[in-house]
């Protein structure tokens, strides 16, 4: 299934008999399982070798790019992402290739992208025969979209066993590449902090050593053809994670909305096009793909744009804690004071209280956990990670008891460990 | 203008021709987000952009495009229509079979942008070049005959003593010989 492209890594078998892992509940994820009416957002635990997990000791913990909290900025910006969408020459569209040219596409890709030395490591995952709660993993971590998990394009038609798939560099998991999404390549570069620039060299890259095994679909005057117009040209999407809890607070976060759409830019969710933004992350990216190149698009956000946001949401913080420090100190604590003892949580719950202790942190009215345990955290609270550490098949009400026993002690782990830090002051930044 | 709830101001303003029937909605932010129009940020959706640079584009073109007949790509058969309703295309083909249409809408969703700048391919660099070192050599071999048969019509004005015409012919000989010279590639000065 997932084929590590050196020998000797952690590898395939997830779908061998016997290979359920712990907690696993006779025979739901065996195979021939696949395909069937279970819904995107997994109800069914995996067995114990996910890619992801299995070759990534510390998936539970740390590890993903964007959540790793460093880089320029990470006080504000959580990760930058550049994503090009490119298509094979030859070949129709999505929307109108068969399933054979499909399935076509997806082995001459997955062939040329393993063999083009990418990355370092590169494991590669069939979506069409992996589970439901494999894919809602990789699309928690957001190495895969929302479309690219349930199989569809946008507009609406397919379903989970289109011929799909990813490759993710490990451990890092800086890069994914999906394949047959709504283009037939979307290659997606991650970087933790505000770093479009090293992203965008990092997907050139990739994107040259690809174009040395395949010919994309190129036309002189529209640039890189693809599927939705919307894309078309340098086919560059730059799309950095903000979190702007005091403008949040303030409620001064529709004026960076309105802001950015009058400059074109699209301020979106958690994850992307579609969704809400819980815990008051947001994703600002670009509209626009032709008649600017990827580096002048690159520029204006990083450059210009997203500086301008994060000095907006740290003066706003700076003024919190000069004028209404009490009221920061009490959201930052009570939401503290939740985290530690509620025994019942909902995701978006969680993440609201998470972005209100991140806040108390980063401002310094709060000093006894850290950022990088709040921010494991909002990966561990997402339902089918929470499920993969529990190794439990979990109803959702099920789920929120077991949340809340998971933050409780993750929490208190981070109390105990911060307060063993000799002389460690306030964590001003993440 | 109010939205047609009749409770707020119409932020999204469609209009949709069909088969040269004209009507048009105005919408509120919610009505347009129920409509798909726009997304949860507020923003439109790709397919509420294409819908409405289409609407837009069709509401300025609206004899020429009740006369002629739905576009079809002869490559993969994805007809205009159909783009329109989904907002998707079917294969490269279609950016040539639809480049009429859809000129203006790109120009309205890119803000401006016709034309791709930045990254290309190596073949298609590769091919560019190419097509540049053709028309180049084209270009040289058209005035290489312009200049011979300058050449020879000056022999001739010479010989039957037309020295008027001949001095004429001269002066452009000079002319086109101070451009060649003038031109980085122009090759050594065998015409020179």
């Amino acid at each position: 299934m997932h084929e590590p492209t050196r020998p000797g890594s952690n590898g395939p078998g997830s779908n061998g008999p016997g290979s359920n892992g712990p907690g696993s509940n006779g025979g739901s994820n065996g195979p021939g399982n696949e395909g069937d009416a279970r819904p995107a957002d997994a109800q069914s635990p995996h067995p114990a070798t996910s890619p992801i997990q299995s070759t990534h000791p510390r998936a539970q913990d740390l590890g993903t790019e964007w959540l790793r909290g460093t880089g320029p900025d990470c006080d504000v910006v959580m990760s930058s992402r550049v994503r090009l969408a490119r298509n094979l020459a030859g070949y129709p569209f999505m929307p109108k290739a068969t399933r054979s040219e499909r399935q076509e596409v997806l082995a001459a890709s997955k062939a040329r992208i393993l063999t083009a030395g990418v990355a370092e490591r590169v494991i590669w995952i069939d979506l069409h025969t992996s589970n439901a709660m494999e894919r809602s993993l990789l699309f928690e971590r957001h190495l895969i979209s929302r479309n690219h998990l349930r199989g569809k394009l946008s507009s609406g038609t397919g379903g989970t066993d289109e011929p799909r798939g990813v490759a993710i560099s490990i451990p890092d998991e800086r890069l994914s590449i999906m394949v047959n999404e709504e283009d037939h390549l979307r290659i997606q570069v991650m970087r933790s902090g505000l770093a479009l620039d090293a992203a965008i060299d990092d997907a050139m890259r990739i994107d040259d050593a690809i174009e040395q095994k395949v010919e994309y679909a190129f036309d002189p005057r529209f640039g890189y053809l693809t599927a939705c117009p919307t894309n078309v040209g340098s086919g560059a999407r730059f799309s950095v994670m903000v979190h702007l809890p005091a403008l949040a607070m303030t409620g001064e976060v529709e004026k960076v909305r309105k802001a950015c759409a009058d400059m074109n830019l699209a301020v979106r969710g958690f994850y992307g096009e579609g969704s809400e933004a819980i815990g008051d992350f947001y994703q600002i990216s670009n509209q626009t793909t032709l008649g600017r190149s990827e580096r002048e698009l690159m520029s204006l956000l990083q450059m210009d744009i997203v500086p301008r946001v994060v000095a907006y949401e740290r003066a706003s913080r700076e003024q919190l804690v000069s004028k209404r420090r009490e009221t920061l100190e009490d959201q930052a604590h009570r939401a503290l004071g939740v985290l530690s003892h509620a025994r019942l949580l909902g995701t978006d719950e969680a993440m609201t209280l998470l972005s209100h202790l991140r806040l108390g942190v980063v401002a310094g009215v709060v000093d006894a956990v850290d950022a990088r345990a709040i921010s494991n955290l909002v990966l561990l609270v997402q339902p089918a990670h929470l499920q993969r550490v529990l190794a439990k098949d979990l109803d959702q009400q099920a789920r929120r008891g077991a949340r809340a026993e998971l933050v409780r002690g993750k929490i208190e782990q981070a109390i105990k460990r911060v307060a063993g830090q000799d002389g460690a002051g306030p964590t001003r930044r993440m | 203008m109010m939205c047609e709830c009749g409770e707020h101001e119409a932020v999204i303003h469609e209009t949709v021709i069909v088969n040269g029937v004209h009507t048009e909605r105005h919408l509120c932010e919610s009505c347009a987000r129920r409509a798909g129009l726009l997304g949860g940020s507020g923003t439109l959706t790709p397919a509420g952009a294409i819908a409405a640079a289409v609407a837009s584009h069709a509401s300025t073109t609206t004899t020429a495009r009740a006369s002629a007949p739905a576009g079809v790509c002869p490559s993969c058969g994805t007809t205009f229509a159909e783009f329109k309703q989904h907002g998707l295309l079917g294969c490269a083909g279609c950016y040539a079979a639809f480049s009429r249409q859809l000129g203006p809408l790109l120009e309205r969703a890119h803000e401006g942008g016709t034309h791709h700048v930045g990254k290309a391919p190596t073949h298609a660099i590769d091919a560019e070049k190419r097509q540049h070192a053709e028309d180049r050599r084209r270009e040289r071999a058209v005035r290489q005959e312009k200049l011979e048969s300058l050449r020879r019509d000056l022999d001739r004005a010479v010989r039957e003593e037309h020295y008027e015409k001949a001095a004429s012919i001269r002066d452009e000989l000079r002319r086109m010989q101070s451009g060649d010279a003038n031109e980085p590639s122009a090759g050594g000065g065998r015409d020179a």
